[in-house]
């Protein structure tokens, strides 16, 4: 049977990079993938492109094309990866010259375009899934619209011999997908073959938290290296087989509890994980441990793909400000509390106009709110924070300032003040139906 | 005994839903998940925090529970207010819910 390696080079855009060089290096993959567009990237990088028509990519693009370009070239390793954000024609280009500046003039690399579909979400009017609204009802605020492509143009470019795959919006396992169904042959409608390889490609996305990274709980689940972790491999089968590995002597460890984390993340409904190609079913899915750091995992399955595409769109929501102050000894807690309760009724007095207050005590209810942290008991120190929803930058800022005036009038000891104030992009999705995106692949020469 | 003591968690969200996988260490302590860890304690768990509806997955194969938390994020992770706008942190409140102790733990 035909087998594929794949590793995973990045779980978002700011992931480390030696773990990625390391596959490249010691991997014996085919495929090296890269997955570095958050939910509202794609938003930023269109605010960035409409400032600067040559940018509006992933602004590590440079940094990582030049640490694997070289190394994946010389031993033919594909890669594939989203940092197109919302230009990948400018990024493939980039890596085109890149490529050429490494000597590197034979790479083929390859753009695929058309996830933007603001325009067709604008026409259709289509409604808002998180909240009451349609596309209209943005108005002017409205900044992008980019639909999850699937696997297929990617596995088409792969098959006209690109060497570098570069997309925008797309689905994170169909990143991985893509090699599968080139390497392998798999025709579009096969939902089993096609939901097995959604399960490879979710379990494989976010890079290190499958190999011990966002585990470790010291004394219940204890991981070595971590400062040095390895970055996962997937040994893919013609039939959706998957072993998932990391290299020898890495930091971290694939286990079948690293697995099972991550095959459950960001789940719902674990018979109906919607994807563009596919409808993944995760449910009867079994994790063996075969050797260390080595985990089978069989079982996945899928059926037919909906008629629609998701699409992120990108909008500037609100304002918001933000103050913190500590306060530590005997007394902190109570200091804290006192200094809320100032800042609230300064808030009043000075009337700030913000629809949304929230209060907090770094140290005590920050994450869970009074109510879970109810029964907690008094730390040393405790963090003031105050965050406001506005409709300007302006009133933003007034929020920061109140926080900051607690050290010459508020409580005793409050110390190490900061505050902040910025501009929202929310991301909302709508339902596209998928014959109005309409991808496209473009390719760039190296040598030109 | 608490939930930690048999069971791992990790956090995953979308939108303004959280999801917390519930996976026994032990299958044999599955059954005591199912029993035990049921969406209405883990909605009451998380008073304050979760404002919608908690739905239970069941994974027999891996031993594990999927609750998806309706309205948790703030209004959703690129515009909530809260610190941690991802909840990334609610696994860890969760693996403190108290559970009744097997008869072998005993």
């Amino acid at each position: 049977m035909r087998t594929i390696r794949i590793g995973s080079g990045a779980g978002y855009s700011g992931d480390r990079i030696e773990p990625a060089v390391e596959l490249a290096e010691q991997g014996d993959i085919d495929y090296l993938v890269f997955e570095c567009l958050g939910e509202r990237t794609v938003a930023l990088a269109q605010q960035a492109r409409m400032e600067n028509p040559d940018l509006g990519y992933d602004p590590l693009l440079e940094e990582r094309m030049r640490a694997v370009l070289p190394l994946c070239a010389a031993k033919g390793i594909k890669i594939v990866t989203n940092m197109g954000a919302a230009n990948p024609e400018a990024a493939a280009k980039k890596t085109a010259e890149i490529a050429r500046a490494l000597g590197l003039s034979s790479l083929k690399i390859a753009a695929v375009i058309g996830d933007d579909v603001l325009e067709a979400c604008k026409q259709g009017d289509l409604p808002i899934l998180e909240f009451e609204g349609s596309i209209k009802g943005l108005g002017n605020r409205l900044i992008s619209g980019n639909a999850y492509l699937g696997a297929e143009p990617m596995a088409q470019a792969l098959s006209a011999g690109a060497d570098v795959v570069i997309t925008g919006r797309a689905s994170d396992p169909a990143l991985f997908l893509a090699p599968m169904i080139h390497a392998f042959g798999w025709t579009m409608d096969d939902w089993n073959l096609l939901g097995k390889g959604t399960v490879a490609g979710h379990l494989l996305e976010c890079a290190g938290q499958i190999t011990g990274g966002y585990f470790a709980d010291p004394s219940y689940k204890d991981v070595a290296g971590l400062a040095r972790l390895g970055f996962p491999i997937g040994e893919v089968g013609e039939d959706g087989s998957l072993v998932v590995t990391k290299v020898a002597g890495s930091g971290g460890a694939v286990t079948a509890r690293t697995c099972k984390e991550q095959l459950l993340y960001e789940v719902h409904d674990p018979v109906r994980y919607l994807q563009p190609d596919v409808v993944a079913d995760f449910s009867q899915v079994q994790i063996e441990e075969i050797a260390p750091d080595r985990v089978r995992v069989t079982g996945g399955g899928g059926t037919e793909r909906t008629d629609t595409l998701k699409v992120s769109v990108g909008y500037l929501d609100s304002f918001i400000g933000e103050g913190q102050i500590s306060y530590a000894g005997p007394g902190a807690l109570a200091r804290g509390r006192l200094a809320l309760d100032i800042v609230r009724e300064r808030l009043k007095l000075t009337g700030v106009a913000a629809s949304e207050l929230r209060f907090d005590l770094i140290g005590v209810d920050s994450l869970h709110g009074p109510q879970v942290s109810a029964h907690a008991c008094e730390p040393y120190e405790v963090r003031v924070r105050v965050t406001g929803r506005t409709e300007s930058l302006r009133e933003a800022i007034r929020i920061g300032n109140e926080v900051e005036t607690l050290y010459t009038n508020g409580p005793a000891g409050g110390g190490g003040a900061w505050k902040s104030a910025r501009e929202v992009v929310a991301v909302a999705s709508v339902l596209l139906p998928r014959e109005l995106a309409k991808p496209q692949v473009r390719f760039v020469e190296a040598g030109r | 005994m608490k939930l930690r003591e048999i069971a791992h968690s990790r956090t995953g969200d979308k939108g303004n839903t959280s999801n917390i996988s519930v996976i026994a260490y032990d299958s044999r302590h599955y059954p005591l998940l199912l029993a035990q860890v049921t969406a209405a304690r883990v909605k009451a768990h998380f008073a304050g925090v979760v404002e919608g509806d908690v739905v239970r997955y069941e994974l027999e194969r891996i031993g594990a529970l999927n609750f998806v938390m309706g309205r948790t994020l703030g209004g959703g992770v690129t515009r909530s207010l809260a610190l941690d706008a991802h909840g990334k942190s609610l696994s860890s409140a969760l693996l403190d819910l108290e559970i009744e102790a097997p008869p072998d733990k005993t």
